[in-house]
Parts: structure tokens; C-alpha cells; sequence
């Protein structure tokens, strides 16, 4: 069996062009789930019993099932659902891509939520009646007291999710999305030259969530220090 | 609403099975779990030995641990799917003589069950090695103090302890390793996810059939929440408080 | 009018109660200190009278304002009554100027030079105007309490609230707070302080309250409670703290 390195070369633009669909996937879903994910945490610990209860479903409910079925339930139902909505003749077509988007945004939101409310929790409460016993308000403590410290325990956790929310981008493939592996996918199946380029996707893969985990390490060891 | 929900498309005759919806279903549930529970079995008995591995003076030995952890953390498990189902038997003549010739679901669920098997165990790896080294450091040297080996310090004194500690992130770990057997789709593994989308595209009856896979989804990671919390009270040591109270 | 006044106040956490119609105030410019054994409830009962603990029965006001009342506007409260934490509580990611200014700047609505000069001058005060740049995890435990106690001082408050200000720190620097405490009580200012220094209550305290399981057991001025205690409860008490 030869190993045609040829086949990986040609590609390479191809491939190239479904990277830049990975990264992108990767920084929008992180931004949108971080800023989805505190609000929702901040909903899961405020006292108002119903805002409580929907933000702590929701997180619970996307926690239990596979991603997989979360993009099947948004590509195969979302056109419909818009379609009953705006009264259209047809579903309109979302297409893989922005399915992904808005599929990564809402998943990865209970995920983030869950790390938030696991850092603001650990703020003790004695930084909270400090806050407080100075006059700030809610609005006040959280803002300049209890989300600064948190965000700052919580920086390497958050950034190992999305480390995992860059190797969750690849199950677009079940939607026919054309992210980096898929991108590959398809060049392996055209050419016949299955081992050659999974393999290679794995490599790459490999290569950059392994520097991307060791860049966190060494930024947890500096936080480390300034304690 | 434009779109109708028929309920009744469950007591329907499946057209690529015998029988109704619901038992094809049920049958993709009986995938799920079977595959769930042998990657499970491996995942913790490997997984366990890694992580008791890490935690010795042997600098090869964990560093070899480490690499396992890495080399199966860094790449998507869906890369990893592909690579044991289409790569890996390229290079195993035997296994790949096995592959072709048996029937296809056994082929897939054995490239599914090590596939997740080794997956998840490189992450309890890990939480078994934090949960040994979150012991305190006294409670080895009091084991060697006795006169107990290096072996049976591990067996006697810190993994009994270790264990119940990690009860907690292990459980998360189950439902993880629940929700990626779905995964095995991609091969062709015709687990719940798979059926549920297949009873979609021929009936167009995608509401109820993804609903009854949350839904089943859902039971499942509630059950696997019970037991581990059951087992965690029935193991717990009186008067010992895991890891850092709130 | 008394600053501090409490009146028949019950507090329950769930089914268990831990304050039993307690009663008792603090005038102006007095320093009254509260002591008892652990799980006495002296520092739920201070932690009511700025409203970080709610309370079922009874009422608090502070210089005539209802702390109970759902009308009041507790931050407005709270911005007027200093507190002192056992374990400090300063903020750990500011640094020890910008502890002393937040909620100068946020809450009284001083600008930032104004909040500056007035944090560095309370520094002074206690003795740290040094370490003004530095952070929190920086500073020595008596040096970060002396620091919150600016802190509190930097919001010109009525009175003043200390829950267990020395019980967190190692027994060389107890004196240094205490000493910025009673110069503080010799300045008149009006101060409630959860405390088992007694060498702190005999110098200026002005009344001692002393409270077990739940209740106020015995409120009377310092040479009446130190000379004749008349509940045993209090007899054991400082008994066996006296004795050291």
C-alpha cells in the first residue's frame, strides 16, 4: 500500500478554504456562546423563580443530548418552523452553514452557561456582602466585583471549551457542511485516497488543539502566579 | 401550523424494518446502549490503569500516560471514527479480511465501541489521576510507612479513596460517552440518532421522531444521573466531604 | 433617636432559629461590643442591621430609616453604614487605591481625583499610605484589614459595623487594628463591633451585649458587665476567655 502524499498537496486549497469555515465557526460560536452563556447563567442564579427555572431547562436539556441531534432538530425543522411563522409557500433554504452557526451559538451557550455559574459561584460570599455593604447594587457588584474575578478563574476552563468547541465543529459533516473535514472528506472520496487524508486530518487536527492546550497551560501557570 | 404532526406515524409499519416506528426505534436505542456499555467496560478498566499509571515516580511510565491522554484529546472523535473504520484496517490485513466479510453493523460496532472505548478512556485517565493527586501527599507516605508496597498503598489506601472522590466528574463522563455513541451514525451504525433521522426522511415526520430521540436521550442521562448518585451514597465514607464544599 | 435600633428581632434559617427577639440599640457616638460563644448568632444579628441578612420578625432602623421596610433603598442605606469583614474581603483583582475608590466613585458619585485624594489621605490614616499601588494578595492580613477599614472610612458613614475584624489574623497583628479601632472610638464615631478582644471592650467600649443561642442574654454598661455579670451563662463565658 502506498502512502501518495501527491494527493494531500493538490488538495491543499481546497482544504485550505474549509479550515477558514473551521476557524470561523469556532470564534463566532465562542463569542455568541459566551455571551449567550452568562446572560443565561446570570438567569440560572437570579431569584426570579420563572427566568430560574427556563435557564436551568435549557441548560439541562441541551446537556443531555448529543450534538448530533441538535443540528439534525435545527437543520431539518428550522426552515419548516420559519415557514409556518412568516406564512411562506415553501421552506426557505438555511443551507448547512448558517444552520451550524445559529446550532453551535445556542448549544454552546449551556455549556459556557454551566462553566459562568461554576465561577460566579465560587466567588465567596463575603465578596459579595463586601460589594454590598458599600452600596453597589446588583447591577454594581456583579459588573465591577463578582464577574471580573470570575471571568478570570474561569479563563482557562472557558478556553479548553472552546479548544472542544473546535473539535465539535466537525460534526457538520452530519449536515454536509464543508468545514475542514469535510473539505477532506470529500477529497478522499473523490480520489479513493481514504487513509491518506483522514490521516492527515488527524494530524492537523492534532497539531493545533495540542499548541492551542499547551498555549492554556502555560496561561494557567501565570494566573498561578499573580494569585 | 404549516407543517402537521401525525403521532400516530409511530404505530405506523416502518418501511425499512418489520414492524412499527417505535420498535425500529426501540431497536436503535438497544444499539446505543450495547455500544455505550462495551466502550464503557474498556474505557473505565483502561482508563483506571493510565490514570493509576500517571501518578508513579516512573517519569517513562506517565509520560507515556500523557501521551496516550494527549493523542486521543486532541482529535475530534469523529476524525477518530473514520480513522478506525477506514484507516486502521488498512494497516491490519487480518482485521480488514473480518470487516468485509462479516455483516456490516458488526464491522461498524467494532470500530464504534474501540473507538469510543479508547476515546473516553484517555478523559477518565485524567479525572482518575486528578483524583489521586488531590489526596493529601500524607496519605501515600502513611501507606509506605506500614511497610505496605508501592502496589498495595495504590490498591489499599489511595484508590479506594480516589475513586469515591471522582464519582461526580466519572458520572458526567457516562452521559459524554452516551451522547457520542450518536457519533457512530457517521459509519453507519444504526444507532437511535440514526433511525430517528431515517423515520424523518421517509415519513416527514420530524418533529415527533427527533422529539421521541430527545425525549429517550433525556431518560437516559436522568437514569445514568440516579444510579451514579446511588452509588455514590452507598460508597460514601462517613464524615469524609469531597474535594471543596460551596 | 438611637443610630442603631433593634427591636424584637427573630430570624430562622428554614425551621431552625438562630435570633430570639432580640433587642437593644446604639446612640450616637457610642462603642458597643457584642460577644458570646460561637453559634451565639452575634454576627447574623450585625449582618441584619445593614440588611446582608434578611430578618422574619421585628425591626431595624438605622438613624431613623427602616432596614426591614421594602421601600428603602438599601444600596442608599448600606453606602452610609461602614462594615469590617473577619476575612477582610477586599477585592482581589483591584489594587488597594482603586478598593478605596470604587464605590466612592459608584456609589457617592465623586469623581475620580476627589475619590483619589481622599482614599490616600484615609491610607495615611491607618499607617499604609505606601501601599497604595499594590494588590490585596500583597499585603499581610492586619495590613489588608487596616485597608478595609479605610475602605469603609472613605464612604464618610454614620456608624460603623465590625464583624469579628481580628478573628482571622495571627496574633502579632491583632494590635495593629485594634489601635486604628480605638482611635476611630475616641474620634466619636458610633461603632457596633462583634468581638472576643475584651482587652479592646474594657479600654472603649461603652456597653457590652452579650448574646447566646440566639438571645441577648445580658446589655449592660462595661463596668457593670466585667465587674458583676448577673446571667451564669456570662460568667462562663468570660471565664473561660479571660484565662488565657
Amino acid at each position: 500500500m502506498n502512502f501518495d502524499l501527491g494527493v494531500i498537496q493538490a488538495a491543499l486549497p481546497y482544504l485550505w478554504k474549509g479550515m477558514q469555515y473551521t476557524l470561523e465557526l469556532t470564534v463566532i460560536a465562542t463569542l455568541g456562546g459566551l455571551f449567550f452563556g452568562t446572560l443565561l447563567a446570570l438567569a440560572r442564579l437570579s431569584s426570579i423563580k420563572p427566568l430560574s427555572l427556563v435557564a436551568t431547562g435549557y441548560i439541562n436539556l441541551m446537556r443531555s443530548i448529543p450534538l448530533v441531534l441538535v443540528l439534525f432538530w435545527f437543520f431539518f425543522l428550522m426552515p419548516v418552523v420559519i415557514q409556518s411563522l412568516t406564512g411562506a409557500e415553501r421552506p426557505p433554504f438555511i443551507g448547512p452553514d448558517r444552520t451550524a452557526i445559529i446550532t453551535f451559538i445556542m448549544f454552546e451557550a449551556a455549556y459556557f452557561a454551566e462553566i459562568m455559574r461554576a465561577g460566579i459561584q465560587s466567588i465567596s460570599r463575603g465578596q459579595v456582602n463586601a460589594a454590598y455593604a458599600l452600596g453597589l447594587n446588583y447591577r454594581q457588584s456583579m459588573t465591577h466585583i463578582i464577574l471580573p474575578q470570575a471571568f478570570r478563574n474561569m479563563l482557562p476552563v472557558l478556553l479548553t471549551q472552546t479548544i472542544i468547541l473546535f473539535q465539535d465543529t466537525s460534526l457538520v459533516y452530519v449536515i454536509s457542511g464543508t468545514d475542514f473535514l469535510g473539505a477532506t472528506s470529500k477529497i478522499a472520496q473523490r480520489d479513493s485516497r481514504l487513509v491518506e487524508m483522514y490521516t492527515f486530518a488527524a494530524v492537523v487536527y492534532f497539531v493545533i488543539s495540542f499548541s492551542l492546550s499547551l498555549l492554556v497551560k502555560r496561561l494557567q501557570k501565570k494566573i498561578a502566579i499573580i494569585r | 401550523m404549516a407543517f402537521n404532526m401525525d403521532w400516530d406515524v409511530f404505530t405506523q409499519d416502518a418501511t425499512v424494518a418489520d414492524g412499527p416506528w417505535w420498535e425500529y426505534l426501540v431497536a436503535g436505542i438497544g444499539w446505543t446502549l450495547t455500544l455505550s456499555a462495551c466502550a464503557w467496560v474498556i474505557a473505565l478498566v483502561l482508563g483506571s490503569v493510565i490514570g493509576t499509571l500517571r501518578t508513579t515516580e516512573r517519569t517513562w511510565v506517565v509520560q507515556l500516560g500523557n501521551a496516550w491522554v494527549e493523542l486521543f484529546r486532541n482529535v475530534p472523535l469523529l476524525v477518530q471514527m473514520f480513522l478506525w473504520y477506514f484507516v486502521v484496517p488498512e494497516f491490519i490485513p487480518p482485521l480488514k479480511r473480518w470487516m468485509v466479510g462479516t455483516e456490516p453493523i458488526y464491522a461498524q460496532f467494532m470500530a464504534a465501541v474501540l473507538c469510543l472505548g479508547l476515546f473516553t478512556s484517555a478523559r477518565i485517565a485524567e479525572q482518575v489521576r486528578a483524583g489521586i493527586q488531590s489526596l493529601p501527599r500524607g496519605q501515600r507516605y502513611a501507606g509506605l510507612a506500614v511497610g505496605l508496597t508501592q502496589a498495595q498503598t495504590y490498591r489499599y489506601v489511595l484508590l479506594p479513596m480516589a475513586f469515591r472522590i471522582i464519582i461526580p466528574p466519572l458520572t458526567s463522563e457516562t452521559m459524554n460517552l452516551i451522547k457520542n455513541s450518536s457519533i457512530a451514525l457517521t459509519i453507519g451504525l444504526a444507532e437511535l440518532t440514526f433511525r430517528s433521522r431515517e423515520m424523518g426522511e421517509l415519513t416527514f415526520q420530524f418533529f415527533p421522531a427527533f422529539a421521541a430521540a430527545t425525549v429517550v436521550y433525556i431518560v437516559i442521562a436522568m437514569s445514568a444521573n440516579r444510579i451514579m448518585a446511588f452509588i455514590e451514597r452507598r460508597v460514601a465514607v462517613p464524615g469524609y466531604i469531597a474535594g471543596g464544599g460551596k | 433617636m438611637p443610630m442603631i435600633d433593634i427591636k424584637n428581632v427573630s430570624k430562622w434559617y428554614g425551621s431552625f432559629q438562630v435570633l430570639t427577639n432580640c433587642t437593644t440599640s446604639v446612640e450616637k457616638g457610642e462603642v458597643v461590643v457584642v460577644c458570646g460563644p460561637s453559634g451565639s448568632g452575634k454576627s447574623t444579628l450585625i449582618k441584619c442591621v445593614n440588611a446582608l441578612e434578611p430578618f422574619q420578625q421585628g425591626e431595624i432602623s438605622v438613624n431613623g430609616t427602616g432596614v426591614g421596610d421594602p421601600k428603602t433603598d438599601l444600596p442608599k442605606l448600606r453606602a452610609h453604614v461602614g462594615m469590617v469583614f473577619q476575612h477582610f474581603e477586599l477585592f482581589p483583582h483591584l489594587s488597594i487605591t482603586e478598593n478605596l475608590t470604587l464605590a466612592q466613585i459608584k456609589v457617592l458619585g465623586r469623581g475620580r481625583d476627589e475619590a483619589n485624594e481622599r482614599g490616600v489621605k484615609l491610607l495615611d490614616r491607618v499607617g499604609l499610605k505606601s501601599q497604595a499601588a499594590k494588590f490585596p494578595g500583597q499585603l499581610s492580613g492586619g495590613q489588608q484589614q487596616r485597608v478595609a477599614i479605610a475602605r469603609a472610612l472613605a464612604m464618610d458613614p454614620i456608624c460603623m459595623l465590625f464583624d469579628e475584624p481580628t478573628s482571622a489574623l495571627d496574633p502579632e497583628m491583632i494590635n495593629e487594628v485594634l489601635d486604628v479601632m480605638v482611635q476611630l472610638a475616641k474620634e466619636g464615631m458610633t461603632m457596633m463591633v462583634v468581638t472576643h478582644e475584651m482587652g479592646f471592650a474594657r479600654k472603649v467600649a461603652n456597653r457590652v451585649i452579650f448574646m447566646d443561642r440566639g438571645e441577648i442574654v445580658e446589655d449592660a454598661a462595661k463596668d457593670d458587665f466585667f465587674g458583676k455579670p448577673r446571667s451564669e451563662r456570662a460568667v462562663q463565658f468570660l471565664s473561660k476567655i479571660l484565662h488565657h
